[in-house]
């Protein structure tokens, strides 16, 4: 596994997402609050397989963060890929680490 | 063994609500068979004036769609019954029809009553009952320039204020000395005649018109007065009393109250096999001129014929209407007893309370201009409720409180909330602890509020406390991050002066926020300051669709729909999009908010497409966001033959007044340029129709989801007035509305509906006038076209690549052909392209 260098954490506005490529892989980046923590999920959303999540809102329940797909609502939670509508959906999440305000990610 | 055949004659108001009772008791009893003599099956006479607004009869209908085929009722339309023969149990009609029955229904109604007055029959004289009447006096108005309506009781002021919609200089001639003797005083009489003139109506009492001559001045005709004063008219419209019409029963022998009407008793039977209902029946020798009492006979009946037993009672004649824009209530005895009196001539409030010599329970009260308190007041008087020590603290103004209301826990569930569908509050109350909790719902499950819809602020009042009984208490707080509604939200960032979602979750919200409570204050902040929607503190706010200024499609792609105000394009514009659509490949569709949008951009060429657009005079339509999405026009009297005001001119007008201002929901307008009404006016937030003197306003249309005609809120307006309600309605709509509630479910949402409404924007109930005014003045002036704005902000277009460490687009945004163009790719149908990252 090696860590592939993305974009500077500022790139990122807080309380927002971005699409990166990883490995060929389409991954969002989330960047819930002004803080450093940076998530990284699978871009497409499950239900409808379009590379949309990044452009979700993202919305915090019991003290975790998740993502609200743009097209149809469905949420999933951003450490872990769960979605909150449908027990049975997870998404694949990636590793992601902050050096020197530059984010890498992990693929797998 | 045949079913008894039952003949209802008559399909007027309360006929129709009979057969609706019965068939709702047992559908399978009787044959019946129902003559009609009007062209057409039952309307809501109660709101027959609405026909010159909106000239559908349709729309009066007060027949469910497919009821008399459901219910196998045979019903003759066009078709009068002319002899009946009591000794054969048959029934003659004039299309020569002979009609057997075992029970007969008489549900005649009444007829409107001429004085006998030489020139009656003159063809310039109408009265004001039927559709066919409006009809008649609407062609007349259209070549004629004052109009005289003959008698100043309910319905003649209701059909002055529609011969001055109609654009004549109107006149009421009233034979007694004040106006609507039989349900106000002679002072709240006097208070009304003022404010009647003072709209421009003129009044003359103590008249006793003699005679209606054709005339030499410049109107058609003149009528001379018992005091040798003359009056110049046009035409001339009758409305002094109406009769029960008991033609057919008196020629067939069966008993007539004293002063007319078919006599029955308290089962509404004249004999055994003959019943009366509604306005033709005479019970112990009253007849009653409303629908209420007609629906209580009607139930009685249907009873009656099912076996059940019940009585007729007789009925509360109150009522609360409003006359040429005035307020007027009339609750029980107005005459005698003692007094409580409050007069405000300044405001033109007058209200009286009579009371019994104990000052113990309300007998009847009379208010004019402010019927706020008239449910309260009815109740009281209904059920002989003990008055408070002090009764005049029910009339007296509060210094701007609201008056304490009389709450509905005093009221006994026995008490008759709903009076049309006779409604308790105990049923009301039932409603709700089955399950039912909201108006509607109440609404649909026990019909209360559905007639005239003067008993839903009581009703919600009712719902409300039994929510808050039951530990339910309507919760609007926004979400689980503020227990504020939207309304209270906006005012405490408005008077904090709060810029950013973080200032107003810190000072009044709890964790992180979420899908729900982003875009809503993102929409205050929008609705308060208008600033750009994209500086970076505000984008985290944002739903996709604001984010890229576009919505956002089922493949991630986007759509590009430019503003077209008023639906006018030029032809070179039309090229500019032609050439644009045919660069990128995008899908082209007239959209159904009549413009034109382009499906399929990528996002990343979403900057150039807008400011190709742009150079070629284009702005951003809104259409991803809460805010104004069109204008939808008529051509007009600019072409069209019917067209009396421009109407495009005025929805280019109104588009480029509005256009950006967020709001709770989106926002939709309709300017048609005549009564045929071919922009859907109706059917939009706000829309306007012209008439000969100006525009007509309606408030709250709807299609979508759950389609609503507007309510008409004001009429002939000039343009000058036009633009400034709306300009208030709109910001006092922004201010008020729930998150994402359109303008239609927030108007029913207002206590006091549209009345209210013209209350706060016509009157200024509130005070706020000024306020609003001042307020969308701001946001007007902060207008900019987002797109633009955008394009010159390298930061937020660096949001539009795809991905942030390469410049690939998206590989999953594919399209096939269809029809001459693309649509997107089903998954199954892509290609694997993989796309390659390239280290930044
Ligand atoms: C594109 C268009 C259909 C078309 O092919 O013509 C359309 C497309 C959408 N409509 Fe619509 N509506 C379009 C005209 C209408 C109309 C017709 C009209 O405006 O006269 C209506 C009924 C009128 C009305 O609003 O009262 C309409 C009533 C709705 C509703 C129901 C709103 C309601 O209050 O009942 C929704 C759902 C909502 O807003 O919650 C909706 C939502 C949508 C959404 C936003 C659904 C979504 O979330 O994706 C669609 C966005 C697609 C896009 O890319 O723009 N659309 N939609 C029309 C764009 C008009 C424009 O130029 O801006
Ligand atoms: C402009 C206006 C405003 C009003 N406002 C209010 C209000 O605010 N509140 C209120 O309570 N009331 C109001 N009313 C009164 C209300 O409309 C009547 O009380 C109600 O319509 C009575 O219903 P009905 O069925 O008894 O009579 P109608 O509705 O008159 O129906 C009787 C029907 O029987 C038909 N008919 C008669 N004879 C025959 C025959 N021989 N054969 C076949 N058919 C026959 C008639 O043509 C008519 O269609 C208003 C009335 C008008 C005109
Ligand atoms: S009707 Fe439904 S499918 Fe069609 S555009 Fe509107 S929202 Fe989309
Ligand atoms: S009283 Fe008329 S609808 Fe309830």
């Amino acid at each position: 596994m090696t860590w592939q260098a993305i974009c500077d954490l500022e790139q990122i506005i807080p309380g927002t997402g971005v699409c990166a490529l990883v490995n060929g892989q389409q991954v969002a980046l989330f960047r819930p609050c002004a803080n450093g923590e940076v998530f990284a999920l699978s871009n497409i959303d499950p239900f409808a397989q379009a590379s949309v999540l990044s452009r979700g809102l993202i919305g915090e329940q019991e003290g975790a963060w998740y993502v609200a797909s743009p097209l149809k609502k469905q949420r999933f939670l951003l450490a872990t890929g769960q979605c909150l509508e449908d027990d049975s959906v997870q998404l694949p999440v990636f590793k992601t680490k902050v050096e020197d305000q530059t984010i890498f990610a992990q693929s797998n | 063994m045949a079913k008894p055949a039952l003949l209802v004659i008559g399909n007027g108001m309360v006929g129709q609500r009979f057969l609706e009772e019965l068939v709702e008791r047992d559908a399978h009893r009787y044959q019946i068979t129902v003559l009609c003599e009007e062209p057409r099956a039952a309307y809501d006479r109660v709101h027959l004036s609405s026909y010159f607004s909106h000239h559908t009869a349709e729309e009066l209908s007060l027949v469910k769609e497919g009821f008399f085929e459901k219910y196998g009722i045979n019903l003759l339309i066009g078709e009068r019954a002319i002899t009946i023969n009591q000794a054969e149990k048959v029934v003659h009609s004039s299309k020569g029809r002979t009609l057997d029955y075992d029970k007969l229904v008489f549900a005649t109604g009444a007829y409107p009553w001429i004085p006998p007055i030489e020139g009656r029959q003159n063809k310039d004289c109408f009265v004001y009952r039927t559709i066919e009447d409006l009809n008649a006096i609407e062609a007349s108005a259209k070549h004629s320039k004052i109009g005289v309506v003959v008698g100043g009781g309910l319905l003649g002021l209701e059909a002055a204020g529609a011969l001055k919609a109609l654009g004549l200089e109107t006149h009421v001639v009233e034979f007694a000395p004040v106006l609507m003797a039989e349900q106000l005083d002679q002072q709240g009489g006097e208070l009304l005649r003022q404010k009647i003139e003072s709209m421009g109506v003129a009044v003359h009492t103590s008249k006793n018109t003699s005679l209606i001559c054709p005339s030499d001045s410049d109107c058609r005709n003149e009528m001379r007065f018992a005091d040798g004063s003359v009056l110049a008219t046009d035409i001339v419209v009758f409305s002094t009393g109406i009769r029960p019409q008991d033609k057919l029963a008196r020629q067939a022998g069966l008993a007539i109250g004293q002063r007319g009407g078919i006599a029955i008793n308290d089962q509404c039977q004249v004999t055994d096999d003959i019943y009366a209902i509604g306005e033709c029946a005479s019970w112990q020798d009253q007849f009653f001129g409303l629908v209420a009492p007609g629906y209580a006979m009607a139930r009685v009946v249907a009873d009656d014929l099912t076996g059940k037993s019940n009585a007729f009672a007789g009925a509360d004649m109150s009522a609360k209407l409003k006359l040429l824009g005035v307020e007027v209530g009339s609750i029980g005895q107005t005459q005698g007893g003692q007094s409580y009196v409050y007069l405000n001539e300044k405001a033109g409030i007058y209200k009286r309370l009579i009371v019994d010599p104990q000052s113990n329970t309300l007998l009847g009260a009379v208010l004019v201009g402010d019927t706020s308190s008239y449910g309260d007041l009815l109740q009281l008087a209904l059920n002989a409720i003990a008055l408070p020590q002090d009764p005049q603290g029910l009339i007296m103004p509060t210094g701007g409180e609201p008056a304490p209301a009389l709450g509905p826990d005093a009221l006994p569930a026995s008490a008759v909330l709903c009076s049309c569908f006779d409604v308790t509050k105990g049923q009301i109350q039932q409603a709700v602890g089955e399950g039912y909790h909201t108006i509607g719902d109440i609404k649909a499950h026990t019909k209360a509020g559905t007639g005239c819809g003067g008993c839903i602020p009581l009703i919600t009042q009712v719902l409300n406390s039994e929510l808050a009984a039951q530990g339910l208490e309507v919760n609007n707080h926004l979400c689980a991050h503020f227990e504020y509604s939207r309304q209270e939200l906006f005012h405490l960032i408005q008077v904090d002066g709060l810029k950013s979602f973080n200032a107003v979750l810190s000072k009044y919200g709890q964790g992180g926020g979420c899908e729900v409570c982003k875009p809503a204050i993102g929409s205050i902040l929008a609705s308060c300051w208008n600033d750009y929607v994209l500086t970076e503190q505000n984008v985290g706010l944002q739903d996709t669709n604001d984010v890229f200024l576009g919505n956002m499609q089922k493949d991630g792609s986007y759509s590009v729909i430019p503003r077209m105000p008023g639906g006018e394009v030029t032809p070179v514009a039309l090229a500019a999009l032609a050439n644009l659509a045919d660069q990128y490949g995008l899908y082209t569709k007239v959209t159904g908010a009549q413009r034109i949008g382009l499906f399929g951009a990528q996002k990343q060429d979403l900057p150039d497409i807008w400011q190709q657009l742009i150079g070629a005079g284009f702005e951003t339509g809104h259409a991803y966001a809460k805010s104004l999405r069109m204008v939808k026009t008529c051509v007009g009297s600019t072409w069209c033959r019917f067209g009396v005001q421009d109407s495009v001119g005025l929805g280019v007008q109104l588009e480029h007044r509005y256009k950006g201002i967020r709001a709770p929901h989106k926002l939709k307008l309709g300017v048609s340029g005549c009564t045929r009404e071919c922009a859907e006016a109706q059917g939009k937030d706000i829309g306007v129709i012209a008439t000969d003197a100006g525009w007509n306003l309606f408030v709250g249309g709807n299609g979508g989801m759950k389609p609503r005609h507007g309510d008409l809120f004001a009429t002939d307006l000039d343009t000058d007035t036009l633009l400034r309600y709306i300009d208030r309605i709109l910001m006092f709509y922004i201010r008020t509305a729930d998150k994402l509630q359109r303008m239609a479910p927030w108007l029913e949402s207002l206590d006091g509906g549209v009345a209210y409404l013209q209350a706060v924007i016509i009157d200024d109930k509130l005070g706020l006038v000024d306020m609003l005014e001042r307020q969308i003045d701001d946001l007007r002036e902060a207008y900019q076209c987002e797109w633009q704005t955008t394009l010159s902000n390298e930061q937020a277009l660096a949001r539009f690549k795809h991905f942030i460490n390469s410049d690939e687009p998206d590989p999953l945004l594919q399209f096939v052909p269809e029809r001459e163009q693309k649509r997107p790719a089903k998954p199954s149908e892509r290609e694997d392209i993989i796309a390659t990252t390239e280290v930044c």
